[in-house]
Parts: C-alpha cells; sequence; structure tokens
C-alpha cells in the first residue's frame, strides 16, 4: 500500500529540492503535482482539496519563503500535514470496562469482515485475551461455516449460532454464553451490507444497542474509491464507530481510502489486514506509514517483525557459525524459513528506508515465494553430510537431489552456486569484521 | 426480458448513481448558464468523485475546453451532451457478443477476481440468468482455499437445482477444473461455470495458479475457458484498473462483470478499464435478489447515468 503514491512524491520533492530559491509559482507546480498524486491514489477529491489548501497556506507563508532550504522546508510542512491527516500513534483495541469485552465488526460485502473476525481472535489470544467468535452474518450462504472453518482452525470456541436466529439475539445469547464459558471477548461478525440499506443499519443499531460492544469496528477494503468518505460517514453516523480496520493492504492499492475515512470521521485505523494467512493483521501506525508514504521507510516495524518471528537463539547461533566459517546448507534452509516467516520479501523491502519507492525495480530481481519453496525443497533432498559439505555435490548426487526435489539439475546447480557465492561473500566480510545487524540475516 | 422492462429496472437500481451524478450536474448546470471556468472545474469534480480516474477525467476535459474556446459549445446543454458524448466514445468496446454457445460442446466461463468482489454470488445469478434462457448449467468449485467457499457454492447450486462439482477443501483447484470439464461433457451441460479463489492480482504464484487451471481446462475441452470473466467492485478506486491489468495478462479477459452498483459507488473506473484495455463490460450487479445481474450496454449505461 501507498507504494505508487510515495514514488509520486518522491518526485515531486525531488524537483523541489532542484531550485535553490523557491518560488510561489514552484510551489503551486509542486503542489499541483501532490494534488494529482493523492487523487490518483484514491483519496478523495474533497479532502485533496482540503489537504491542498492547508499545505499552501503554510507553504507560501513566510515559513517557507524565508527558509535558508525551502525545498525541505515544503517536504517537512507536507509531512506534518500527511501525519496529522493519517492521525498519531497507534491505537489498540480499548477493551476496558464490562466483561466480556464485546467487539463489533460491520461493513460492505466484502470487504473481509469474516477474515478479519478470526485474524483479531488470534492477535487477542497471543495478548493473553481468551475470544469468543461468534457469526451473525445469517443471510450470505456458508458465511457461518465460513467463521466456524476458522475459529476450528484456530483452535478458538465459535458461537454454534442457528442460520434461522435473529442477529441480534445471536448476539445477545452469545455473550452470555462467553461469560458462562469464562471467555473474556467476544467478537462478533455480522453480514455484509450496503450503508444505504436501512433495514440492515438497524438491524446493527439494534445490535449495539443489545451487547453495547466497546469496540465497534467498521472493516474496509483498501481498495475503496472516492466512495469511502459515504461508506465510513454513513457507518459512524449511523452505527458510531470506534475505529477501522483496512483490509487487502497486501495489494497494489494505494490506499487512499485511509486518508478519507480517518479524515471524514476522525476515527482511527487500528488495524490492516496484510494477507490470506490468518497472522496477517497488523497494528496500525500512522505516524510510521506517513513515514512510508514520504519513502523515509518503517524501520521500526521491521524490527518489531524481526524481533517477533526470529527465534533470538537460533539467530546468535548462527552468527557465531557465520564468525566461524560454519554456515552450512543446513542454516541456510533455516534461515530461509525464518525470512518467510517475516511475510513476502515485498513487504520486508517496502519498509527498508531508500528503497520503499523502488520496489518496481526489485520486483524481476525477487525471488518469488515459489522460488524460495523451491530452494528449500533442494536443500530438503540433500543428505546431511552434503548439506554440511556442499564440495561432494557430484554430478550423479546432483541428478538425484534434483529428482527428489521435483526441480532440474540446472536449478540445483544455480543453488549450489549462489551459495559458494555467499560463502565468499562472508568470508570477506569475516576479514574486514563486519559486524552483523543483531537478529538479522547475514545476505 | 422485455425492454422497457430492462430499462425501468435498471433506471431505478442505477437511481443512486444517477442521482448523485445527474442531480450534481444538473444542480450545477440549471443553476449557471454561463459556461466558466468555474463550472467546469465543478463538472471535473463530478466525474473524479465518480472514480473514472484523474487521466480519464483531464482527457475529457481538454477536449471539451478545446470545444468551449472554439465556440461549439453555446449552452451548458450542449455542455452536458458533449461530456455524454465523449464518456461513451471511451464506452464503446469491440462488438464481440457473449452468446454462450459452443457447437462443440460445453461453453465454459471461467470467473476471476480479487477477494470479496462477489464472483461467487455473481456466478449464481449468472446460472440463474443461463438457467432461464434454458440452458443447462452446471457449476465448478474451484475455489478450495478460501473456508467454506464450497459450501457457499453448493448451497447455490442446491436452490438453483444446478449440479456442483466439487473436491475437498485445499486441493488442487485445477484438478477440480478438470474433472469439471469431464463432468460437463459426460453430462452433456450447456454452460460450465468455473469458481475461483479471490486472488490479489499482485501475488504471482496465484496468478501462475490461474494459469494452470486454465491449461488444464483446455487439455479437456478444447479452446476452455470461452469467456473468462472478471469480477469488479463498483466500490473499488483507480485500483481496478490495475486489477484488469494483471489478470488480464495472467489470463486474458474477455469480459467484465460490475458489481455493487446498488450502492452509491459510481463504478466511473469501468470507463478508464474499457478505454485503456478494449475489454467489455458483460454485466452489471445491481442488487441481491438473483434477477439483479443485468447485461451491461454502454449506451443505456450512460443514458441512464444522465437522464
Amino acid at each position: 500500500m501507498f507504494d505508487n503514491l510515495s514514488g509520486r512524491l518522491d518526485k515531486v520533492f525531488k524537483r523541489l529540492k532542484g531550485y535553490g530559491k523557491l518560488s510561489e509559482e514552484n510551489i503551486q507546480e509542486g503542489l499541483r503535482e501532490v494534488r494529482l498524486a493523492l487523487l490518483e491514489a484514491d483519496v478523495n477529491y474533497k479532502v485533496v482539496k482540503e489537504f491542498i489548501a492547508r499545505v499552501k497556506e503554510r507553504a507560501i507563508g513566510q515559513e517557507v519563503m524565508e527558509s535558508l532550504t525551502p525545498a525541505q522546508q515544503v517536504i517537512k510542512i507536507v509531512h506534518e500535514e500527511l501525519v496529522s491527516l493519517l492521525g498519531g500513534e497507534a491505537q489498540g483495541l480499548n477493551l476496558a470496562g464490562q466483561t466480556p469485552a464485546v467487539i463489533l465488526l460491520a461493513g460492505l460485502q466484502g470487504s473481509g469482515k469474516t477474515t478479519t473476525a478470526a485474524k483479531l481472535a488470534r492477535w487477542l489470544r497471543s495478548k493473553g485475551r481468551r475470544p469468543y467468535l461468534v457469526p451473525a452474518d445469517v443471510y450470505r450462504p456458508a458465511a457461518i461455516e465460513q467463521l466456524t472453518t476458522l475459529g476450528k482452525q484456530l483452535d478458538i470456541d465459535t458461537h454454534p449460532t442457528e442460520p434461522g436466529a435473529r442477529p441480534v439475539d445471536i448476539a445477545r445469547q452469545a455473550v452470555g454464553k462467553a461469560s458462562m464459558a469464562g471467555l473474556d471477548t467476544v467478537i462478533i461478525d455480522t453480514a455484509g451490507r450496503l450503508h444505504i440499506d436501512e433495514a440492515l443499519m438497524q438491524e446493527l443499531k439494534e445490535i449495539k444497542e443489545a451487547v453495547k460492544p466497546q469496540e465497534t469496528i467498521l472493516v474496509a477494503d483498501s481498495m475503496t474509491g472516492q466512495d469511502a468518505v459515504n461508506i465510513a460517514k454513513s457507518f459512524d453516523g449511523e452505527l458510531g464507530i470506534t475505529g477501522v480496520v483496512l483490509t487487502k493492504v497486501e495489494g497494489d492499492a494505494r490506499g487512499g481510502a485511509a486518508l478519507s475515512i480517518r479524515s471524514v470521521t476522525g476515527k482511527p485505523i487500528k488495524f490492516i489486514g496484510t494477507g490470506e494467512k490468518l497472522d496477517a493483521l497488523e497494528l496500525y501506525h500512522p505516524d510510521r506509514v506517513a513515514n512510508r508514504i514520504l519513502g523515509m521507510g518503517d524501520m521500526l516495524s521491521l524490527i518489531e517483525k524481526a524481533q517477533d518471528t526470529i527465534d533470538k537463539k537460533r539467530a546468535l547461533e548462527l552468527q557465531k557459525k557465520i564468525k566461524k566459517d560454519g554456515f552450512t546448507l543446513e542454516d541456510f534452509r533455516d534461515q530461509l524459513r525464518q525470512l518467510r516467516k517475516m511475510g513476502s520479501l515485498e513487504q520486508i523491502i517496502s519498509m527498508i528506508p531508500g528503497l520503499a519507492g523502488k520496489m518496481k525495480q526489485f520486483k524481476h530481481m525477487m525471488p518469488d515465494e515459489r522460488e524460495l519453496k523451491r530452494t528449500e525443497a533442494i536443500i530438503d533432498s540433500m543428505t546431511l553430510e552434503e548439506r554440511r559439505n556442499y564440495a561432494i555435490i557430484n554430478a550423479s548426487r546432483r541428478k538425484r537431489i534434483a529428482k527428489g526435489s521435483g526441480t532440474t539439475i540446472q536449478d540445483v546447480n544455480q543453488l549450489l552456486k549462489n551459495y559458494a557465492q555467499m560463502q565468499k561473500m562472508l568470508k570477506k566480510m569475516r576479514k574486514s569484521k563486519f559486524k552483523l545487524p543483531k537478529g538479522l540475516m547475514p545476505f | 426480458m422485455g425492454k422497457t422492462n430492462f430499462f425501468s429496472r435498471l433506471k431505478e437500481k442505477m437511481n443512486k448513481t444517477r442521482q448523485g451524478f445527474v442531480r450534481q450536474m444538473d444542480e450545477l448546470l440549471l443553476g449557471k448558464r454561463k459556461i466558466d471556468e468555474e463550472l467546469l472545474e465543478e463538472l471535473e469534480e463530478i466525474l473524479v468523485m465518480s472514480d473514472m480516474g484523474v487521466a480519464t477525467v483531464e482527457e475529457i476535459f481538454d477536449e471539451v475546453r478545446n470545444k468551449v474556446k472554439r465556440h461549439e459549445l453555446q449552452d451548458t446543454e450542449a455542455l452536458k451532451d458533449a461530456i455524454k458524448a465523449l464518456i461513451q466514445e471511451k464506452l464503446s468496446q469491440p462488438s464481440t457478443e457473449l452468446t454462450f454457445e459452443n457447437p462443440e460442446g460445453p461453453f465454459v466461463v471461467l470467473v476471476v477476481g480479487v477477494n470479496g468482489v462477489g464472483k461467487t454470488t455473481t456466478i449464481a445469478k449468472l446460472a440463474h440468468f443461463l438457467k432461464a434462457k434454458g440452458k443447462k448449467v452446471m457449476l465448478v468449485a474451484a475455489d478450495t482455499f478460501r473456508a467454506a467457499a464450497i459450501d457457499q457454492l453448493e448451497i447455490w447450486g442446491k436452490r438453483l437445482d444446478v449440479p456442483v462439482i466439487k473436491h475437498n477443501p485445499n486441493s488442487d483447484p485445477s484438478a477440480v477444473a478438470y474433472d469439471g470439464m469431464e463432468a460437463a461433457l459426460k453430462r452433456d451441460i450447456d454452460v460450465v461455470i468455473v469458481d475461483t479463489a479471490g486472488r490479489l492480482h499482485t501475488k504471482v504464484n496465484l496468478m501462475e495458479e490461474l494459469k494452470k487451471i486454465r491449461r488444464v481446462m483446455s487439455k479437456k475441452i478444447p479452446n476452455a475457458p470461452h469467456e473468462v470473466l472478471l469480477v469488479l467492485d463498483a466500490t473499488t478506486g483507480q485500483n481496478a484498473l490495475s486489477q484488469a491489468k494483471l489478470f488480464n495478462e495472467a489470463t486474458p479477459v474477455t469480459g467484465i462483470a460490475l458489481t455493487k452498483l446498488d450502492g452509491t459507488a459510481k463504478g466511473g473506473i469501468v470507463v478508464s478499464i474499457v478505454n485503456e484495455l478494449q475489454i467489455p463490460v458483460r454485466f452489471i450487479g445491481i442488487g441481491e435478489k438473483m434477477e439483479d445481474l443485468r447485461p451491461f450496454d454502454p449506451s443505456e449505461f450512460v443514458e441512464a447515468l444522465f437522464e
């Protein structure tokens, strides 16, 4: 998300930096480009208009004109305004109050409520809570089964919803049941509905009235266009939302909906859904996102992610090994596995300062997941001895490995070549006493 | 389906699109009789807000401004007509009709799209539409990934009394597709509709999977799929263009179904997609009922927008 926007803004800023002194005209022209970039990112027309007006007022004022580095000053203003538009620090869920706490999910059809419900439950459990999933979508065929299946996958209790029941009754009953079972967080998944569907909006209000949720979350698709404003306004106006989960951000949507929704409702975006797997839910950090948009990267999130997923003991062992020239193919495979746990390479790269806007250049260079899997398969097909000492892998062994892993001899050769190169690189690094950052990959 | 019937239904359902769009436009035009820059900008805003995309809107307005300069547009009525005509022009598409006929065997429709656009519901509506035309329809549940997706299609199959070919969850979608083709041949089916898992167009692996499904199908039935229907959500903004492009690269898309037009979203991005990729819009989804899938006709669409 936001990659393209960040690339566009980067260009504008570069041009601005090219001018020694900024004239009003330069700024106007720059802002026209910013406006276009925001519109192309699906930020709502009116939101853009206000944003540009605010930036312009400050940029054409003395703040910039009298500065020694006017371009920097303009960038700073855009950054500050963007941060204020996106909202400040991350806001998790506020579940203080009654027990069990209740989270009500609402949104349009297909925005990803059911998947989000399961992801939230998983996230809450990892924070020590005991969630209870409640399917209250009695309209879409098999919606109840969907959440029940996800609950089973996660081993999280799911309410045995009767397909014929009224959603209000389901919700009320489920809260009672959770309370009896000692579960402390109820997550209610409701049917997708249009914000202009009065009957169904009324139903949501009734559910809210009945169970008094601490959090009423609008689940919105990050690919939403100009209409995001109408949707958010209606749901907030009718229901009073407390926050937003933005879904499907791992695509190439430019995510303008995030800015629009936040701008018209003033309600924070709390989480983003970053993939199909049930662990692909991240706390949303508006300040960091602003950095990402402006191509300043987001090392903080990357480091947190690494800390979350990388087994520290193993990482330390690995570092020792590398220092002692003992980085075997087996270690290489472990590394690959750790890397894959962190998410897609694209996700990782987009968080590194300076690389954020250059995803396109990297796309061709990057191995896709399948290639990583293949590499793993090849190493899996080697004997222990081969993994420890790749020099013994001769032609007939290569043939066997290729066969065993369902790849070709060329694939095996390529892997061995890469590995040999890496060994050389590591040797050089050792000689130059290069220190590896703690816990990060050696390549 | 009577034509007046269709018109009135479409109009009624498109009302929101129309109301927002046309009322604003009429308000503007009735209020001000003179064509000036301010008026043009406000009209531009309306089009941008319909998700048509800045580039397309600018193209249209470059042309309009030229006409204004050349004094070709005398009043606001002429201005409105000019804008309408320009949008219509962009919506004109290659006239490849979707017949659902394959003299050599079953006609195969592969339905693709990102997550949550309404593929399965569209398939149910399409099956209903085809059944009403007297076709023998079969559904193939090749979304083996999403939890309960197979159940969802099966429920529709039961409601519509249409056979559904399925495997277990998480099995290979290509294998299901293959079995679907085989079953369709055996049972002398007219139209097979294959449901696939929602996938983001940027996921290389999943796009490869789609190619494989396609390959496997054509092994059993030559030239299958005969129609690759991309389902797009009208609520989607500029990303719909990227979706259309990347799906088209992976497996040539031959038609588009635009869903969820019954909300306040205006689906303007279709204009850019048709214009740029020359892929025709086949259907629009305008409600939750089975009859709410309608054939798309560009001229009717624009008329309904502007009347």
